[in-house]
């Protein structure tokens, strides 16, 4: 192991310490804006994640920067249409709250 | 340990401090505002990360696409939808609290613990591609994933048309099935400005 860098262990557990923080919001938000946050959070963590793989072990082929670039892509689709239907909620229920948005629970 | 590895061990412990600290306070803060605030830092500081790793054409995109566009849509949804209101009460908040807290706690310690004993088979860094990864995306983006590439602006497209149907105030002049004029009262539900401070 190259002794005279950042080791990969350390940007692994960046990763994994931002993801978990970003369930964490994501299960006890009651804001659904802070859900989207915390959403993008999870998205970010993974993303860092691909990155540091394809520093460390694909350094050549760089496919996870490839794969960082779509998933990039992918989040801004869904933040654009998360935060559409959040309006259009908001607008049918005039309020933000988690908990009462409960038409589906059984 | 030469001045510019101590350099790069600063640089990437004060971003990780900024990225763990900044995504702490996004989900534990009061305020809404100063989440969608910290939230911009906790992008640039992982586009700092990417930069660390070489990668500053990713690095780029996180700003421009990340702080720049998902940000901004973050903190216009916040003025759209910002009112005070009430949270009725949970009554076990604190069970919950307790046991997503631990589930949280259990998943990072297996994941860390992945992260530390397993054998990572790291490539050398003599044929690392370095700065010329701007060159080898363009590459991929043009020969192995153009199929992936075209989807996504498929996707890009859809999502934005989707974006404006769900969030288009529909204003219906006659009502389909009687054909009498429709009451815009109904329609319009938001009476109240949403943006006035009571005081």
């Amino acid at each position: 192991m190259n002794l005279e860098s950042i080791p990969l262990q350390a940007f692994l557990i960046v990763s994994s310490a931002l993801f978990c923080i970003g369930i964490w919001g994501l299960l006890n938000s009651r804001n659904a804006v802070r859900v989207l946050m915390s959403i993008e959070l999870m998205l970010n963590a993974v993303n860092i994640n691909l990155m540091a793989f394809s520093s460390y072990v694909d350094n050549n082929l760089i496919q996870g920067q490839v794969f960082t670039i779509f998933v990039i892509t992918v989040a801004a689709a869904e933040a654009a249409v998360g935060l559409a239907i959040l309006l259009s909620l908001y607008r049918n229920r005039v309020t933000v709250d988690m908990e009462s948005f409960n038409l589906l629970k059984w | 340990m030469s001045i510019a590895i101590t350099t790069q061990f600063i640089c990437f412990t004060v971003l990780s401090l900024v990225v763990i600290i900044g995504a702490l306070g996004v989900v534990l803060l009061e305020s809404i505002v100063y989440s969608a605030f910290l939230l911009g830092g906790v992008f640039m500081s992982v586009a700092g990360l990417y930069l660390l790793l070489n990668a500053s054409f990713v690095a780029a995109a996180q700003v421009l696409v990340y702080v720049g566009a998902v940000n901004v849509l973050i903190i216009f949804a916040i003025m759209l939808v910002n009112k005070k209101e009430d949270l009725k009460p949970i009554n076990d908040i604190k069970s919950r609290r307790v046991i997503s807290t631990s589930i949280c706690l259990t998943l990072l310690s297996l994941l860390i613990r992945v992260d530390l004993t397993n054998v990572w088979s790291l490539s050398t860094p003599q044929n690392s591609i370095g700065e010329e990864s701007t060159i080898r995306i363009g590459e991929h983006l043009f020969s192995d994933y153009l199929l992936p590439f075209e989807v996504a602006s498929v996707l890009l497209l859809m999502a934005m048309i989707g974006a404006i149907v769900l969030a288009r105030r529909d204003v219906m002049s006659k009502d389909i099935s009687t054909g009498l004029p429709v009451d815009q009262e109904l329609i319009e539900k938001s009476s109240e400005p949403l943006l006035t401070n009571k005081n």
